[in-house]
């Protein structure tokens, strides 16, 4: 037995077993959110969710948005690209505080 | 054959006519309307997806005289107003070009499954041209419909072998060479889309705009309209599916995505398949699986008999659920959508 089992996300809704009411609003917001087209595509949406997967580091929500975004109608390239997005944001993330380093020095005067 | 057919009706695991009790459906025949028939299982691809098992190898055709039989019923029923030709690579029946041209003599619409590269390949055993093709179709008004899994190659040859997808770009060149695609002209070109594996296919709407515009911005291709297809769990798919042991969720992916607007759209409501052989089969995966349509014996052309199939229950099991999942899936598209 493993931490993640990939068939476990199909028991997901199974959260809801205690305070059920907390889950369907959960449930409604995020298909509402995430599995319509409005301003954005449904495949718009699918390449987001990926690519956040990525970064929160997901193994669930890996598998489910690969799937998603090839049934949104995503290529393998639009999907790398959406990944490289999540990874080169969180290099910039670690970059960009790299001016609190030059502020800590230059107050240490060095 | 038959053997494989008693397995699956035994099977219950996914009970489609249970699913279809349950939401309150019956899915009686309607009219005939398309006759298609499977002239030929050889075929000068092999690709992973094909529930016909078709390729170069297989040397299953239609006689000229079970041709000659459906040409025959096509003529005696003025309700069966399509005639829809498919395979394997339907123009490698050497009985092809005057099945199309007697059918067009009865005024009958002709569609023709077309794979495109055919016309490049030519016949794989006798290396006969085929390279006229799109001036035939041309010339006598065919619907072409053509498999295109995808846009890029990527997709195209991982399901259609190596150096399919340029084979299919400069194909489907030569067809609007002649005039196909072209919203001026009545000659009507569509393209088919199926997943490249264990998937639904997206939206046809917005896949169709997506081909229309990366077609044209790169190859200055154009078509009618884009048919989504979802993949049968059967034969060399199913085979796949158990390989990588993804069966049972692709066959919970389809149930769960059960649409019963879909199912009342079904095609076996208003096609018959027949077979290289002249037996008549509900669909053409029905056929593919041995499930024969029983009136009051096996039908076949030999024996058409139009009250009696009108009358007849369909073969239904758990591959009907490719049929029925997400917008639907038949050999028009998604079904409901």
């Amino acid at each position: 037995m493993n931490y993640y089992e990939s068939k476990d996300l199909g028991r997901f809704a199974e959260v809801g077993k205690f305070k059920p009411e907390l889950m369907k609003k959960f449930f409604d917001y995020y298909n509402d959110a995430t599995g319509t087209d409005g301003a954005l595509t449904k495949k718009e949406k699918a390449l987001i969710a990926l690519a956040i997967s990525h970064f929160k580091q997901c193994p669930y929500c890996i598998d489910a948005y690969t799937t998603a975004s090839l049934e949104a109608g995503a290529n393998p390239d639009q999907m790398t690209e959406a990944i490289h997005v999540a990874a080169s944001m969180a290099a910039g993330m670690t970059l960009v505080h790299g001016v609190q380093l030059l502020n800590n020095l230059e107050k240490a005067g060095a | 054959m038959r053997e494989n057919a008693l397995r699956l009706v035994k099977e219950n695991k996914y009970d489609f006519r249970r699913k279809l009790g349950e939401n309150d459906l019956d899915i009686p025949p309607l009219t005939i309307e398309t006759l298609q028939v499977n002239v030929t299982l050889k075929c000068n691809q092999a690709c992973l997806h094909c529930h016909v098992d078709s390729s170069p190898k297989r040397t299953e055709q239609m006689s000229k005289e079970t041709t000659d039989k459906c040409l025959e019923i096509l003529a005696d029923h003025p309700q069966i107003k399509n005639l829809d030709i498919t395979g394997g690579a339907p123009e490698l029946n050497p009985h092809f070009d005057y099945f199309v041209l007697e059918a067009k003599k009865l005024g009958k619409h002709v569609m023709v499954r077309h794979n495109l590269t055919v016309t490049i390949d030519g016949d794989p055993t006798t290396k006969e041209s085929k390279i006229y093709l799109p001036k035939f179709y041309a010339e006598n008004n065919v619907e072409v419909i053509s498999s295109l899994p995808y846009y890029q190659e990527y997709f195209t040859d991982k399901q259609r072998g190596k150096g399919v997808f340029q084979k299919s770009i400069d194909s489907l060149r030569m067809l609007n060479e002649v005039g196909y695609g072209n919203g001026d002209s009545n000659l009507i070109l569509d393209l088919v889309y199926n997943p490249v594996g264990a998937f639904l296919p997206a939206s046809q709407q917005s896949l169709e705009a997506d081909f229309k515009k990366e077609l044209w911005e790169k190859f200055k291709l154009k078509f009618n309209r884009l048919y989504t297809i979802t993949n049968m769990p059967i034969h060399r798919f199913k085979e796949w599916l158990e390989r990588t042991d993804t069966y049972e969720e692709y066959m919970e992916k389809l149930i769960n995505a059960f649409n019963p607007t879909a199912a009342e759209g079904v095609m076996c409501r208003t096609l018959l398949s027949v077979s290289y052989d002249g037996k008549i089969f509900d669909c053409d995966f029905n056929q593919m699986l041995g499930l024969q349509i029983f009136t009051k014996k096996p039908m076949t052309v030999f024996d058409f008999n139009y009250k009696d199939l009108v009358n007849r229950n369909i073969i239904l099991d758990s591959h009907c659920f490719g049929c029925t999942a997400g917008a639907g899936s038949s050999c028009g598209g998604a079904i409901s959508e």
